[in-house]
């Protein structure tokens, strides 16, 4: 083949369900070593909280919206000679395919590497998909493509129910289901039709109870196959993998099993062409017990039978998870394979001596758990099925299938829920078979809750269709708890329950401890954990990776690194509010401590990540972030040959909440935090000493006070007047927070947080509704350096991270920017803040006197997720500065100094992206809770271009021309006649309800008015947007749970057929904007370009 | 859990864990297998005969045993050490577990212990002798192994090889005119036939102590040399044998069928200082340059400075660079280090056993 030397990658934009931080991880792996093969290396992704992104990890970044227009555009002036879309997921597959199908590839003849166009066709189009796989000779479950309703069912009524419904191109499953009636059959057949590019769905036989067995596979040009991983599904068929419990490698396969479907994937492989890395998804017979139940065609086979489910011709969440199980980095090879090596040609760096060309072998088991949002989203519908929910995950590994997987569930950090967790109501029924034991997100506490209410293994297995081994396992974790409720904790049962992955606080809640006490005794008894390498190759050869795990065994690997290191605390699963972005700094955090000529070492539980790249920090201990598991490696890294323990100090500040939680219980033990003091993080978050802070500085905030009682909170409110906003402390996201407009909205809320939470007291303030903007800046207690002031285009109210935000700070008056600046320094400087800190505030107008107060809403010391957009915008390295500053290296000494950062020529902005079509029941509108899981970023010299970019690369962007439909609450009414006649003016055709209709009307407007009322005549406001007349949806409401009804069904409506639905008139008019100058000429360029424009 | 049972090896290295399987004292050479499923094929494979196993994988049992994942009519290995096993195993094909398929044939097991740690031990130090005991001290079992033999001298061919002929059945009518092959039995594992006899042959397994005359006397199509355990370079009586057989038939070796053709022919073989067993050892094949991924369990290997008598490498180890397969300038000779049968492990190879049939076609014609 033509030597390759310069490819572009597809990133594949914004975090959304089913597409997460895997695809930073598979890219940036991908752009270094193409790099280390001499490829030049163009990059193009919209979503800017990624390492990808980085100026030095390709060697051409465009931070552009993920369209065909701009991918040509790039493909025009770069003129590479391979694109390889196989890294950035389905968005990059489906690009990929829109760009070959429009002859852009052809014209500027860039060769489709990875994966052949045709694959990409037939493994995704359902019924070219059936052909290959029955061409192969493969067995694929009885299937029928419609475009249709009538024919899946007729279908149904040949084969019977259930069956399973999936759409073709889409992502995450997005619009498929399983159907055990006709009319479930009808509905999601419809829907996933329309959430289909290419307006299909694939109605099949029903699997459901099987077992569910993944392969990651590799072929390389010379058709050299591996298989990386195998992996089993704890959750059996019928609940998306994404959603599964699953566990590294196969644990009920035999090895005829294995072997079966292992010579099936290298044949799939081979098929397809691939050149690369690929997932295959295989039902397998049941265990008999399983089989009774659901599958009794399985009862008499004299073999076992499996079927092809699906194959993903590309990298992707599953690869990510087989690279951090195995230690072999699927996507740099897979983009070496891609320019043309073959795998015995690329060294294995993980032993040195080894090359790509073997099959890793597992000495432990590991188990990921999905990380839902239902914390978030309590009304959303916690069901699983073919339909993905989670927003993130975690990895345990342990040497036992226990002690992972209990590892696993203290990693997904809710709350305080271990295994031994149960819901209150589940008892009362007194009935263990009410648990919740269908497929949902609390299935594996009910199955353990149901153990110990005595129901049998056999019994659970047959229920749920898990395999009995598994719930084996379980029993064993819950007869040692009987056994530590009524034995005598000697030092072999406590070896034993360690061995079983039980934490302190597990051991101590059982056998009557307190945690400390617990640990003490296992220091006198000498019972400390070792750390064992993830190498590869079980041992076989001498390994050198640094990528270590936590468990209970004889020997220890990790000895302690060499002086000078420090130790950068993770952020754990994704999920909303805490997403890659703390990723991004925690990677960061660590290459600055390297440049510093430190070792740094990685503590995180998220195998999604860069951050758990084996190479990213000078050592990684895989590990849960609790304080157990992190006093536990810190004393591992202190210990000395002396026998003297000093430990090396952490860093909390990259996190998010999870590292900064770790702050007191750290310092508690005697461990030291660099950066800002404990006593810093405290005051920040303790109402009532931040409050005299300010005040001593002669610095407003919204008045407002902690309360700890209902009465208390009744008197706060009517002092401050309505209406307030509430919200609990200790919290990120803005979890739970809410604006209340009455005193009985008030007694509401307080009652439930009572009952949630009584340590922490619940905050109460003034609401303005003002302009939101806020700062990040850096700190040494001498300089504040401040890179740049953001604005948000939706008022206080809607959170910060669901709000488009907008730097340079445009609508400020210097006068504003100055006194932003004054506040943000005096803070800085007064909290000794040694590294990052976010200042939110608010800017509130004084129209009669024509002057502005600026308020401070909130200070978090540490960083937030705007800095990587503020230090990609700025060009400031704000995790560098940071982390050197901990390290005492002034920020005068970096060569900054105090003040805020020369303002750019460009405009950036980022605006939020949500995954609500995936999340049924979940109210789409904007408030003070944060509900969007991925950011993009708009990058241009004008704030009208920018604005365009963002909203068209977080799908926001209305059509030019169609139908609008309104729905505006009376108090916003006045205010939104404004944004109506803009669109009118654009030639939209207006429809509205009632009221809204009327307003309109009276503004001279003309609107076409629709019944707000389901069920009271047709066409109501769901069957215009069902039926297309309407392309985008503006409705707000007053806030207060009931109005909040009012609206829903037309804002999920909206959601389910993917139109824009702004809830903020802020938000509205930005579209409109965008859309009013869309005739100009976007740009399409480097990201360094726009930022050293020339004058 | 059973009672505490130790596993002391030669260097002093004592791991005390739980006795599973038969309560009692045995004793061989400690060795690691990284397969990560396929215990049951470990367990019954004869090239472990003297051997104390120890998969590096963790967790073993967990499907239980069943009556078809036998690889030879008993288990061979000396004894099991594993980190922990499975008392509740789950299969549709389990009919019982790992611990009573050792009471049932006094094999005793140890479990509980840290075997990566053993592992790196035999990794750095090499495979070495080792007792396991739930009856011993550790000074007793010290100074038993100084005066046990060691592994390198003893025969187990004896034990593990069939003691009178038999013939593996061919369902009737199936095939016109089956290949007859005679395999020399040295330590067969049951997969290599079964793959035999689904290509369609007709095979006759013999002892190995057989002569060549009586094989030839069969006037089979071929001839297959089984695996087996043990140092190759004390199985003369069999090594003349195959001298004999070589240039009259086509002759596949599979690992000590394959040593012992090397032998046959002038060449020599070393002991590996902890062997190769797994099922992902990655094999190049240098006509082809293709990597094909393969079973493996062999402690010994072919001495590729020392090859003559037409004998050429043609595939080599590509970890280590170790002589994998040779072939011969003019003979009909297929011969392998590793398990083209897989069993536990891949099915990648089994075309070397078409390539075996086809051989034999051509010196048919």
């Amino acid at each position: 083949m033509p030597k390759i030397s310069k490819v572009l990658v597809i990133g594949s934009g914004p975090i959304i369900i089913g597409q997460a931080a895997e695809f930073d991880y598979a890219g940036t792996q991908a752009c270094k070593s193409l790099r280390e093969e001499g490829v030049t290396t163009v990059l193009v992704n919209s979503n800017p909280a990624t390492i990808m992104t980085d100026q030095d990890i390709a060697d051409i970044v465009y931070i552009e919206p993920l369209t065909a227009n701009v991918v040509e555009r790039i493909i025009e002036r770069e003129h590479p000679d391979g694109l390889l879309p196989t890294l950035g997921g389905q968005t990059g597959l489906n690009l990929a395919v829109e760009l070959a199908d429009a002859g852009i590839l052809d014209k500027y003849q860039v060769r489709m590497l990875g994966t052949p166009l045709e694959t990409i066709k037939k493994a995704e189009e359902r019924s070219l998909f059936k052909q290959l796989i029955l061409d192969m000779g493969e067995p694929l479950p009885e299937s029928v493509t419609v475009n249709f309703v009538e024919e899946a069912k007729n279908f149904a009524q040949k084969i019977g129910l259930p069956l399973i419904v999936r759409p073709s191109y889409t992502l995450g499953g997005t619009g498929g289901g399983i159907c055990h009636t006709m009319e479930e059959l009808e509905k999601v057949v419809d829907s996933g039709l329309s959430a289909s590019l290419s307006h299909q769905v694939l109605v099949e036989k029903c699997l459901l109870g099987w077992k569910e067995i993944e392969y990651e596979v590799m072929r390389d040009a010379a058709n050299n196959c591996i298989t990386i991983c195998n992996m089993e599904n704890l959750d059996p068929m019928g609940i998306h993998t994404g959603d599964s419990i699953v566990v590294a490698p196969s644990q009920t396969l035999t090895d005829k099993e294995y072997q079966m479907l292992r010579s099936a994937s290298l044949k799939i492989i081979r098929a397809l062409g691939i050149e690369g890395g690929c997932n295959i998804q295989f039902a397998l017979t049941p265990s008999t017990t399983v089989a009774r139940k659901w599958a009794p065609d399985q009862l008499n086979v004299k073999s076992s039978q499996y079927y092809v489910i699906e194959v993903n011709p590309r990298v992707s969440r599953s690869s990510a998870l087989a690279s951090k199980a195995t230690g072999y980095p699927i996507a740099r090879i897979a983009a070496k394979i891609a320019i043309g090596k073959r795998l015995d040609e690329i060294p294995n760096r993980v032993t040195g001596k080894t090359t790509a060309a073997f099959e890793p072998a597992l000495d432990y088991c590991v188990v990921k758990i999905p990380r839902w949002p239902f914390d978030k989203f309590a009304s959303g519908d916690r069901s699983l099925g073919s339909q993905m929910k989670a927003t993130g995950e975690v990895m345990a590994i342990d040497r036992c299938f226990e002690a992972a997987l209990q590892k696993a569930v203290r990693s997904l950090e809710f709350g305080k829920k271990s295994l031994l967790w149960e819901d209150r109501d589940w008892g009362k029924s007194g009935n263990p078979y009410a648990y919740p034991l269908h497929p949902n997100d609390l299935r594996l506490w009910a199955v353990t809750a149901a153990l110990r209410r005595g129901l049998s293994c056999e019994q659970l297995a047959q229920r749920t269709g898990i395999d009995p081994w598994f719930i084996h396992k379980l029993l064993n974790i819950v007869q040692m708890e009987k056994r530590l409720l009524s034995e005598v904790l000697t030092p072999d049962l406590l070896k034993e329950a360690k061995r079983l992955g039980f934490s302190d606080e597990q051991i101590g809640t059982l056998a009557d401890r307190l945690p400390e006490q617990v640990r003490q005794l296992r220091q006198n008894w000498n019972l400390r954990p070792v750390y064992k390498m993830v190498d590869t190759c079980a041992a076989e050869f001498d390994a050198e990776t640094p990528y270590f795990y936590r468990t209970y065994e004889r020997e220890n690997e990790a000895g302690p690194l060499a002086e000078p290191k420090a130790i950068v605390i993770g952020s754990g699963p994704i999920r909303i509010g805490q997403g890659i972005e703390f990723d991004y700094c925690s990677v960061h955090s660590g290459w600055a401590l390297q440049e510093a000529g430190y070792h740094s070492i990685m503590v995180n539980s998220n195998p999604e990540t860069v951050s758990t790249d084996f190479d990213t920090s000078n050592r990684l201990y895989f590990e849960a972030l609790d304080e157990e598991s992190l006093r536990d490696i810190l004393e591992n890294e202190g210990l000395l040959p002396q026998g003297i323990h000093i430990t090396p100090p952490s860093i909390v500040q990259f996190g998010g909440q999870t590292a900064i939680n770790l702050a007191g219980p750290l310092s508690n033990a005697g461990m030291s935090i660099i950066g800002s003091s404990i006593d810093a993080i405290d005051m920040a978050e303790d109402r009532r000493r931040f409050e005299d802070f300010l005040n001593k500085l002669g610095i407003p905030q919204p008045p407002g006070a902690g309360v700890t009682s209902l009465h208390e909170a009744m008197s706060v409110a009517k002092f401050l007047g309505y209406p307030v906003l509430v919200r609990p402390s200790y919290v990120l996201g803005g979890r739970a927070m809410e604006i209340v407009h009455n005193e009985e909205e008030l007694v509401r809320y307080i009652s439930q947080a009572l009952e949630m939470d009584t340590k922490h007291p619940t905050l109460i303030d003034k609401y303005f509704e003002g302009k939101e903007v806020e700062v990040d800046a850096v700190c040494d207690g001498k300089d504040v350096l401040i890179p740049g002031v953001m604005e948000h285009i939706e008022r206080a109210g809607v959170h910060s991270g669901d709000s488009i935000t907008v730097y340079p700070a445009i609508n400020l008056t210097s006068a504003e920017v100055e006194t932003i600046v004054d506040y943000t320094i005096r803070i800085g400087l007064a909290l000794q803040v040694k590294g990052l800190m976010n200042v939110q505030m608010v800017i509130m107008h004084h129209q009669q006197e024509n002057t502005s107060s600026v308020y401070i809403l909130e200070v978090n010391p540490r960083a937030s997720r705007t800095i990587p957009f503020i230090s990609k915008i700025t060009g400031v390295p704000m995790v560098k500065l940071a982390t050197k500053t901990m390290l005492g290296i002034s920020i005068k000494t970096q060569g900054y100094t105090t003040g805020l950062w020369k303002r750019q020529k460009l405009i950036g902005i980022k605006a939020p992206v949500f995954s609500m079509s995936k999340l049924a029941g979940v109210d789409t509108y904007l408030g003070p809770e944060m509900k969007s899981t991925g950011e993009v970023m708009g990058i241009d010299y004008t704030y009208e271009a920018a604005l365009a970019k963002a909203l068209m690369a977080a799908g926001l962007m209305l059509p030019p021309h169609g139908g609008l439909l309104f729905s505006i609450a009376d108090k916003d009414k006045a205010e939104a006649m404004s944004v109506i006649k803009g669109f009118d003016t654009l030639g939209y055709k207006l429809f509205a309800t009632e009221g809204t209709a009327a307003a309109i009307e009276a503004h001279g407007m003309k609107v076409q008015m629709i019944g707000k009322k389901l069920g009271k005549g047709h066409p109501n406001v769901i069957d215009i947007i069902n039926d297309g007349s309407v392309n985008g949806v503006i409705n707000t409401v007053t806030g207060g749970r009931v109005s909040l009804q009012d609206g829903f069904d037309i804002r999920r409506t909206a959601t389910e057929r993917r139109i824009p639905c702004f809830t903020s008139l802020d938000t509205a008019r930005a579209a409109w904007k965008a859309l009013a100058n869309g005739k100009q000429i976007l740009n399409v360029r480097p990201l360094p370009e726009y930022l050293n424009k020339p004058d | 859990m059973g009672k505490k049972a130790l596993l002391v090896l030669e260097d002093g290295s004592v791991y005390e864990g739980f006795s599973f399987g038969a309560e009692t004292t045995t004793y061989g050479e400690v060795v690691f297998d990284t397969a990560m499923a396929g215990y049951q094929e470990m367990l019954t494979d004869p090239s472990f005969a003297g051997q104390i196993v120890v998969p590096t994988y963790p967790l073993i049992g967990n499907y239980g045993i069943n009556d078809s994942d036998v690889e030879s009519k008993q288990i061979q290995v000396r004894g099991f050490v594993v980190r922990e096993y499975c008392t509740t195993p789950s299969h549709w094909q389990n009919m019982r577990n790992l611990h009573n398929y050792l009471v049932a044939s006094g094999i005793p097991g140890l479990s509980g212990i840290d075997t990566r740690a053993l592992t790196r031990r035999l990794r750095s130090a090499g495979v070495m002798m080792g007792i396991l005991t739930s009856e011993m001290t550790t000074d007793e079992a010290l100074k038993e192994l100084k005066e046990s033999p060691p592994y390198g001298a003893m025969d187990f061919i004896k034990e593990v090889s069939t003691n009178e002929p038999y013939h593996w059945e061919l369902p009737p009518n199936q095939w016109q005119s089956p290949h007859r092959i005679v395999v020399l039995d040295m330590g067969l594992k049951y997969n290599i036939v079964r793959i035999l006899k689904q290509l369609g042959c007709d095979i006759t397994i013999v002892p190995a102590t057989t002569t060549s005359e009586d094989i030839l006397n069969q006037n089979p199509d071929g001839i297959l040399l089984s695996p087996g355990p043990g140092d190759p370079a004390l199985l003369g009586y069999i090594t003349k044998t195959v001298k004999q057989l070589i240039g009259k038939k086509p002759i596949m070796g599979i690992c000590l069928g394959h040593q012992l053709i090397a032998h046959a022919l002038g060449a020599r073989t070393f002991k590996l200082k902890f062997g190769h067993r797994g099922g992902n050892h990655p094999v190049r094949d240098l006509a082809t340059g293709r990597i094909h991924i393969t079973t493996q369990n062999h402690g010994y290997a072919v001495d590729a400075g020392s090859l003559n008598g037409g004998l050429k490498v043609s595939h080599i180890n590509s970890n280590d660079n170790t002589v994998e397969g040779l072939r011969h300038k003019d003979l009909p000779i297929l011969s392998i280090q590793y398990h083209s049968e897989g069993a536990p492990g891949p099915q990648d190879n089994i075309y070397l056993f078409h390539r075996f049939l086809e051989m034999i076609k051509e010196s048919r014609n």
